[in-house]
């Protein structure tokens, strides 16, 4: 799995840091996702696609 | 496994993650995507803001490329109107667009006889009278409409006269006034937002808008006048029930919305305000609703609720599909596969945001109707707050303007469940001490 981000696009809801915090993180300043690992291993891959398709903004893209 | 689809009804942020959740939990029978509008799905909040604003281009609002929707092998029939549901049989009626099935053996063209259906049609814009044919007036739901809006603020220093000062109001003011246009807010009540926020709050936005150079202007509108310029059935101002005129050259109606229900004609469905659904989401056996038209018992508020928020769209839409699947697999239609075992009651701790000027709010728990609210100001010039909103003994809501994201979580850890309004306060204290 590979997750790139469109961090842009990001409204600060933190709902993936919510779900899948080892993966997710947010900017101190302003909230904007960042992303701590972006090939996460097997164990993550089901709390990273629910963040993915959680996502109020569509953010995070996930390759597998 | 049934050769019926399982039909998702709105193709937008609800209807698509209803689609995905069904994919992701082992539906591999078909499935329909229905959208009365040609666009494929796309986003609906930054309508009022990137759109508006002209920072982004359609392009940047589409939810999935062609290419992301592929894999979940949709039938997806875009440009077309579901006019009917039957509950006791799951059969839908179409209307139009393509992809309609052609008349087949024993088939009634435009009836599709589901194996389940979601209802997630989502709401419409609320009009007045006389604004219908008077260009010049808009109202701000879909993406034709953010672009006939962006279109009628090309020209600079429009006189825009915004009708609605909800949070679709205040946002549309914030992105004009940013553009350099002259901006009047219109509300009924005195206070922006003060349903959703309450009035404190609602004050401290008022404030904001006010240094930004936003008129606001209380009152009801009585009707509209044309421009004096020749130009036919242009709109040339506001008129307010006290006898004032506004004058303008662009008006945007925000004044709500109307759950997009007209359709299910059904007396076996419950229909006021919104489709009527158990803590399932189900409205009828075989039938789900999700996102901003459906009214559903949350578990944990203990009453009928319906947000038009955006995560809830997308986390309504997860749970329904997952409740479907598995109310179709205990009727044995469906091979359980990855199906959750059985449905559970969908308890979300509400979410919604607003983007005004460079100001961030954002919201956990029950916010709107709640009957106590404690505003903490931590910065009057950069309008950092906190409020708490209550009902009864129980802290529900909680609001924060320009608080970090990590104490933004703390906040909403308070509210994920209602607790006893003092160790709420002592908790909402503790976790914006370092503000």
């Amino acid at each position: 799995m590979k997750i790139t981000l469109d961090a842009d696009k990001c409204c600060a809801a933190g709902q993936c840091v919510l779900i899948a915090p080892e993966v997710f993180d947010q900017r101190d300043e302003d909230g904007v996702v960042v992303l701590l690992d972006a090939e996460p291993a097997a164990d993550q891959h089901a709390a990273v696609r629910e963040a993915a398709a959680i996502c109020p903004a569509a953010v995070i893209e996930v390759h597998e | 496994m049934s050769a019926r689809p399982i039909a998702v009804v709105g193709a937008s942020a609800a209807g698509l993650a209803a689609a995905e959740a069904l994919r992701r939990s082992g539906w591999h029978g078909p499935l329909t995507l229905i959208g009365d509008e040609d666009q494929l799905p796309y986003d609906r909040p930054p309508l009022s803001k990137q759109l508006l604003h002209g920072t982004w281009e359609p392009d940047r609002l589409l939810l999935r490329t062609r290419d992301q929707l592929d894999p979940l092998g949709l039938d997806l029939r875009l440009g077309t109107r579901a006019t009917g549901l039957d509950a006791a049989t799951r059969t839908l009626t179409l209307d139009g667009g393509v992809g309609v099935p052609p008349l087949e053996q024993g088939r009634e063209r435009g009836r599709l006889e589901c194996a389940g259906v979601i209802v997630a049609t989502g709401v419409a814009a609320r009009t007045l009278p006389g604004a219908d044919g008077l260009a010049g007036v808009h109202t701000l739901r879909t993406l034709d409409d953010a672009l006939a809006l962006r279109a009628g603020l090309a020209d600079p220093a429009r006189r825009l006269v915004i009708v609605g000062n909800g949070v679709l109001g205040c946002e549309a003011a914030a992105v004009a006034r940013e553009l350099g246009h002259d901006v009047t807010l219109v509300g009924r009540d005195p206070v922006p937002m003060a349903g959703a926020v309450g009035t404190e709050v609602g004050e401290l936005l008022a404030e904001e808008h006010r240094a930004r150079g936003v008129r606001l202007v209380t009152g009801a509108v009585d009707g509209f006048t044309v421009a004096e310029d020749g130009a036919p059935a242009r709109v040339g101002g506001v008129r307010l029930a006290d006898g004032s005129l506004l004058p303008a050259d662009v008006v945007l109606l925000a004044i709500g919305s109307t759950p997009a229900v007209d359709w299910l004609a059904d007396p076996a469905l419950d229909t006021s305000d919104g489709l009527r659904c158990d803590a399932y989401c189900a409205a009828a056996p075989g039938i789900y609703a999700a996102g901003d038209v459906a009214r559903w018992d949350h578990p944990v508020h203990g009453r009928p609720v319906r947000f038009e928020h955006r995560m809830n769209a997308t986390e309504q839409g997860m749970a329904a599909a997952r409740n479907l699947l598995a109310e179709l697999a205990a009727e044995g239609a469906h091979d359980p596969g990855d199906t959750p075992p059985e449905r559970r009651p969908f308890a979300p701790v509400p979410y919604f945001w607003s983007d005004q000027y460079a100001l961030k709010i954002q919201a956990y728990g029950l916010t709107a109707g709640a009957d106590r609210v404690e505003t903490t100001l931590l910065d009057r010039d950069e309008r950092r707050t906190v409020a708490l909103y209550g009902r009864g003994d129980s802290a529900v809501g909680v609001l924060a303007a320009g608080i970090p994201p990590r104490q933004i979580r703390a906040l909403r850890a308070v509210v994920a469940t209602p607790v006893p309004w003092d160790e709420a306060r002592e908790r909402v204290a503790a976790a914006t001490a370092a503000s």
